[in-house]
């Protein structure tokens, strides 16, 4: 069972929220964030060409534009690997853990699995940031040695920063599922 | 309560039995850890498991039942697995049924205690059983303390197929009363490489042993600590590199075998390191020697020395001169600027005299690169060092003229102002002085303050030298410590067996269907290339900055002698 929904980043892009109800202790929540444009990437690369050809003409050494192909190359795969996130998702597993993965769009995968022992809580915390207050999603982890404290807040959705409609969709699902774990006689 | 099972992949297609595997009852999941075909005899299977427990202490049961039937469902088979939930009593009695090809299986337990039949939900969990049980997972550093029935879930889990090897010793064409599925079930898988090594081995390491013991025997007999020679060889650098590779060696060599991994992986990183420095070491000693380098390498020192020289004199004489403009003191510049140039008049001198023998010189020493590259970079540096030996005794002779002149101006303006430092009471005190006392001071401080532009000219130019060549020495230390510490072996791992070096795990939602349990593939997550550096990195004597910038930026004020590299194990001093 899947929907989406469409909001706003907190700098205004167009971001999407798409949930998928796996089965009654398991759900997906992805935010996918705007892919690169075309229109980007050809001012980008004429930018860095035209410059490239500009200091040809000065210097007469052929040298300058097969460095400038070589850094638009390499500027891109680098852009693509390591910096351009197309999607960040949450997967809720109840009794297992919480899955955070984010997406690059050269298509690698960075994941992290907290295991549900290890999970205190999932809040919406603010944070002031420059001019503005900005809202974010966090897991907070529990401390092993004292029951009420909180050892590490992992912050999610940081590159798609979604605005608080978005977030407040996101923990009421979050929030069901932990629920759903707590009220089930542990014996742990 | 959500029940978890952890089924092994390569036992999907396996024909009926029953389950065995651990049941962990604080976490309600149970890890599969192979099938037991029809036909056998529960006695038989309940003292194979015994056996089984005692060897690996882990509690391995029955958990239930498997049918994988090709056909439509039998109810005389589902009746008869029902019944055997009753000879082997397990708490809860899982029932996995596969019917033909379907993905989806159906999953149920029998709870006999419980008498309102609780329809709780069923996880179903994928893992491949060779990657678990050959992975090592690397927990977080903070979580060192706890017990191992606190540690994580995941943890319980590795550990269990991890210990559980005994169980995958027996495979299908072994002839016993019980039949098992499991990942080796086709087979033991072996390679004869890995064989011959591991019997060649014991006597390579015996040799080596025994090799390295007359080495250091020679190293440590008296005759090498005679004091001018035990000075020498804590000044060279080489003496250093070539003893922490001799207690790599050592490490190797020994024939007690790794207790756990850590041991394991730092033995295996020291041994490709080792080989990776030789191959390196005896490649740049070929290319050195073809086409006779060396020999041009040899012509061509002398020449540098000798430029070297003639640029310390042209830089002296601007010094002598009126150096950027400014005036000096023309007596003392003339006797600091004589002195300095028969230093170096001196030191061409000897230069000269060695003309003849270095080159049979450096040919024999650069022979040694074939121990690493690592000793033919510190060969480098020590050369670096010897041929800028007047760079650093001028720099000594500056810095302490320009230290002696500080004090005595510091001590003097005290006395100008009427006050005297206390010794005893580490403080400034005033102190009454004599007519004749004052007058002799303030003459003397006079003196002092006028000449003091004129020696701190000479010390800032010869430390700005005596800092360059430290600089490339220390370069060189870096690119050395870089090969030595690096784990070049489990940054191999890393990239062709990712499974072997976890950080933990990933999940992935497999297709689900309703009334069907949830389906979940569980794939391991390997630990990132920083993090292997980090957790594998090898110790090194390595050297790095002794004094924070603000000290090192008081010492250079107040001219005290600056040795910016500090060696671990050395004293402060």
């Amino acid at each position: 069972m899947a929907e989406e929904r469409r909001f706003r980043s907190a700098s205004g892009a167009p971001i999407a929220l798409r949930r998928r109800q796996h089965s009654a202790s398991c759900r997906e929540l992805a935010v996918r964030g705007p892919r690169l444009q075309l229109r980007s990437l050809s001012a980008a690369t004429s930018a860095v060409w035209l410059a490239a050809y500009g200091l040809f003409a000065l210097s007469e050494n052929s040298m300058v534009l097969s460095a400038a192909i070589f850094i638009t190359l390499i500027g891109l795969i680098i852009y693509l690997h390591f910096v351009k996130i197309d999607q960040e998702s949450l997967l809720v597993i109840g009794s297992l853990g919480i899955q955070v993965t984010s997406s690059y769009a050269s298509g690698k995968e960075s994941t992290t699995f907290i295991e549900m022992g290890q999970v205190k809580d999932v809040v919406i915390n603010e944070a002031i940031h420059m001019q503005k207050v900005i809202y974010y999603l966090c897991i907070l982890l529990q401390d092993p040695e004292d029951p009420q404290g909180v050892s590490e807040v992992v912050p999610l959705f940081q590159s798609s920063k979604p605005r608080l409609d978005c977030l407040i969709e996101v923990y009421k699902s979050c929030q069901e599922i932990l629920e759903q774990t707590n009220t089930a006689p542990q014996s742990s | 309560m959500v029940l978890k099972v952890f089924f092994p992949s390569c036992c999907s297609s396996a024909d009926s039995g029953i389950l065995i595997g651990r049941w962990i009852s604080e976490q309600n999941s149970a890890v599969v850890l192979a099938v037991v075909h029809f036909p056998f005899i529960p006695v038989q299977v309940k003292q194979y498991l015994g056996e089984v427990q005692h060897v690996t202490k882990v509690s391995v049961s029955v958990l239930g039942s498997w049918s994988n039937s090709k056909q439509e469902k039998e109810e005389s088979l589902s009746e008869f697995l029902e019944d055997l939930g009753t000879i082997f009593c397990h708490e809860p009695w899982i029932q996995i049924s596969k019917e033909g090809d379907s993905k989806f299986w159906s999953c149920s337990t029998l709870q006999k205690h419980f008498k309102n039949p609780q329809q709780e939900e069923i996880i179903l969990v994928y893992y491949d059983q060779r990657k678990v049980m050959l992975s090592h997972l690397h927990p977080p550093l903070d979580s060192a303390g706890q017990r191992a029935e606190d540690a994580s879930k995941l943890s319980a889990i590795f550990d269990t197929v991890a210990r559980s090897r005994v169980l995958f010793m027996t495979d299908r064409y072994d002839e016993g009363p019980i039949k098992l599925t499991h990942w080796q079930s086709d087979g033991m898988e072996a390679s004869i490489i890995v064989e011959l090594m591991k019997q060649a081995s014991v006597p390579a390491c015996m040799l080596l042993t025994f090799l390295l013991s007359l080495l250091s025997g020679i190293c440590r007999s008296r005759v090498l600590k005679f004091w001018p020679l035990s000075f020498l060889w804590s000044k060279l650098s080489t003496c250093e590199q070539l003893g922490h590779r001799l207690q790599h060696l050592q490490v190797i060599s020994s024939n007690k075998k790794a207790q756990n991994q850590n041991q394991l992986m730092r033995k295996a990183n020291i041994f490709v390191s080792l080989l990776i420095d030789v191959a390196l070491g005896i490649l740049l000693m070929s290319w050195l020697y073809r086409k006779n380098r060396i020999g041009h390498l040899a012509d061509t020192l002398i020449p540098v020395a000798d430029h070297v020289a003639e640029e310390l004199q042209d830089l002296l004489q601007w010094l002598m001169g009126a150096p950027a403009g400014l005036k000096m003191n023309r007596a003392l510049d003339q006797v600091l600027g004589r002195f300095f140039l028969y230093h170096i008049h001196l030191w061409i001198s000897y230069i000269h005299l060695l003309s003849p023998f270095i080159e049979m010189i450096l040919w024999y020493v650069g022979l040694s690169a074939c121990l690493g590259l690592t000793v033919a970079l510190c060969i480098l540096s020590d050369i670096i060092a010897l041929l800028t030996f007047h760079i650093y005794c001028f720099y000594v002779y500056g810095a302490r003229l320009y230290c002696l002149k500080i004090y005595g101006l510091s001590s003097l303006w005290r006395l100008f102002r009427g006050k005297k430092w206390n010794v005893l009471r580490q403080r400034v005190d005033s102190c009454s002085y004599d007519l004749d006392q004052l007058f002799i001071g303030t003459l003397l401080f006079t003196i002092l303050l006028f000449l003091l532009p004129t020696t701190a000219l000479y010390y800032l130019v010869f430390t700005l030298l005596r800092l360059l060549v430290v600089i490339v020495q220390g370069l060189i230390h870096l690119l050395v410590d870089l090969i030595d510490s690096l784990p070049l072996y489990s940054l191999i791992l890393r990239l062709c067996r990712s499974y072997r070096l976890a950080a933990g795990v990933k999940f992935r939602v497999l297709e689900q269907q309703d009334g069907k349990p949830l389906r979940l593939l569980m794939q391991i997550n390997p630990l990132s290339y920083g993090g292997v550096v980090q957790t594998y990195r090898l110790p090194t004597y390595s050297c790095y900055p002794r004094d924070s910038w603000a000290s090192l930026c008081k010492k250079l004020f107040l001219g005290e002698l600056i040795y910016p590299w500090k060696h671990k194990g050395e004293k402060q001093n």
